[in-house]
């Protein structure tokens, strides 16, 4: 039986490599000192309150609405993540929040409604938390690239413009590469799978003494959710920021201040 | 007669800062115009607005007698070409970049437009990145060909390059003017390509015009003087 108990000594030494990248930092004068410590600090604190939450929402008797309140939440703090990264596109949260929250809704759907777990606080808060997180990650990558990638390239996609393209074409290639950056990640991943790590869903089955072929298929369908899940969120969020980066009348929107 | 482009108090501000005030101005169809003015006088913002990359935050601008907020975009554009300060040049070959501007256009018609720009042929399968600036700008301004401007918008297209490129590039489009009857406007503040180059002048001063008119004229040289006073100031 897998103990869960980790005491004030264990947690302080998984603090160890965090002291390690705090002293690399330190050394090699990096100035991310801050932000570890706030990054650690922050985590421990939001893992706790998400210990309390999720306590009391796997509490015997209360009803599963709760859950997906929690799981609501999560898609706008998400929405609200996206926007805070790239804050020069226009109408970033709402965008963020539809298609984080209708793919949250299509994966879960496939997830409940065809039985892979049930439906219960158990499943829907931490699957709810991953294919959030793993399309939070795609979302703001996408969105950040597509703006980085629009501003830097300003001179030749105005080129484009001056030529008669439509915004839609002008920022094609730029997109592309966006979107390929954003996207990069999860298929890396997707593909290691198995040979690199083996994911967390398959690893807790595992070891909570379920089949492992059983297991396997199960991760495999949550790979597939996900991977869909980041790819969809990331070229909706993607594609709508080119749209609100550009006017209807087809010109770049000035998103850093250019001189005469 | 019909002019060209015709500015009626138009402003631009971005950001509350303010970089074009009531700007009244025509541009006529039959003269080389140059825009003039320091670094930071609007003259780029005022030549933005003729192809509609920029637009105005409030009066009117005509072409050719039409408000120019009523013409499509993407066809105005193609109407009223523009070549940019430092030569833009897609990734691959030029004939990649001639490709991005006509995707139909046959081998023929780019050996044209490079003849056009006193290139030879060969140029074609050329990577853009081996090119020199003023070969680079060249090509700039073959590919805008491609499109049969109308008119052709000049931004500072030889700020970057060195005296002989700059001289045929001024050549080029000049032969363009006289034999095929494209309208140029052309934006500098080089006061020896004013003098070569300019048969209608408009002088913009901190986002207003302080002259327009003919080139030759003694208020012509008035405001040109103050310019290089402040210049030197």
């Amino acid at each position: 039986m897998l103990e869960g108990d980790v005491d004030a000594i264990g947690l302080a030494t998984s603090l160890i490599l965090v002291g390690v990248a705090l002293a690399v930092s330190l050394s090699q004068q990096l100035r991310l000192e801050k932000q570890l410590i706030w990054a650690t600090v922050r985590a421990f604190v939001q893992l706790v309150v998400m210990g309390f939450v999720l306590a009391w929402l796997l509490e015997p008797g209360r009803g599963v609405a709760y859950s997906w309140v929690w799981v609501a939440c999560m898609v706008v703090f998400a929405g609200w993540t996206v926007h805070k990264r790239a804050p020069e596109v226009p109408g970033l949260f709402g965008m963020a929040v539809v298609a984080l929250a209708a793919s949250t809704l299509v994966t879960m759907g496939v997830i409940f409604g065809f039985g892979v777990f049930p439906m219960e606080a158990r499943a829907i808060v931490p699957l709810g938390g991953m294919m959030i997180g793993n399309s939070l990650s795609g979302t703001v990558l996408a969105a950040r690239r597509v703006a980085d990638e629009l501003t830097e390239k300003r001179p030749e996609v105005e080129a484009r413009l001056a030529l008669g393209h439509s915004s839609q074409q002008a920022g094609r290639p730029y997109v592309r590469s966006a979107m390929r950056t954003a996207l990069t990640p999860q298929i890396e991943s997707t593909k290691a799978v198995g040979l690199v790590f083996l994911p967390g869903a398959m690893t807790g089955l595992i070891l909570a003494g379920v089949d492992p072929v059983d297991a396997v298929l199960v991760q495999a369908a949550i790979m597939y959710l996900i991977l869909g899940a980041v790819a969809t969120t990331s070229l909706v969020v993607g594609l709508g920021s080119v749209r609100q980066l550009f006017t209807p009348d087809h010109r770049l929107r000035r998103l850093t201040r250019s001189s005469d | 007669m019909t002019q060209l482009f015709e500015f009626s108090d138009v402003h631009v501000a971005v950001e509350d800062a303010s970089i074009l005030s009531g700007v009244t101005t025509t541009i006529p169809v039959d003269k080389l115009t140059v825009i003039a003015g320091e670094s930071g006088s609007g003259k780029t913002s005022l030549l933005r607005l003729c192809n509609r990359l920029d637009v105005p935050t409030s009066g009117t601008i005509g072409f050719r007698g039409r408000d120019l907020l009523e013409l499509d975009p993407q066809q105005l554009r193609r109407r009223v070409g523009m070549v940019f300060q430092r030569p833009v040049l897609f990734g691959g070959t030029v004939r990649d970049n001639f490709l991005v501007a006509d995707p139909t256009a046959s081998d023929e018609t780019m050996c044209e437009v490079l003849t056009d720009v006193q290139l030879d042929p060969a140029f074609l399968d050329r990577i853009g990145d081996e090119l020199s600036g003023g070969e680079a700008q060249r090509v700039c301004l073959a590919r805008t060909l491609l499109c049969e401007p109308e008119v052709l918008l000049m931004d500072e297209a030889t700020a970057s390059l060195h005296q002989a490129a700059t001289r045929t590039l001024e050549e080029t489009v000049s032969r363009l003017r006289t034999d095929a009857g494209v309208g140029v406007v052309w934006v500098t503040h080089d006061l020896g390509q004013i003098e070569r180059l300019a048969e209608h002048l408009i002088v913009l001063t901190e986002g207003r015009v302080r002259y327009t008119g003919g080139a030759g004229t003694p208020e012509a040289r008035a405001a040109l003087a103050s310019l290089a006073t402040e210049a030197e100031d």
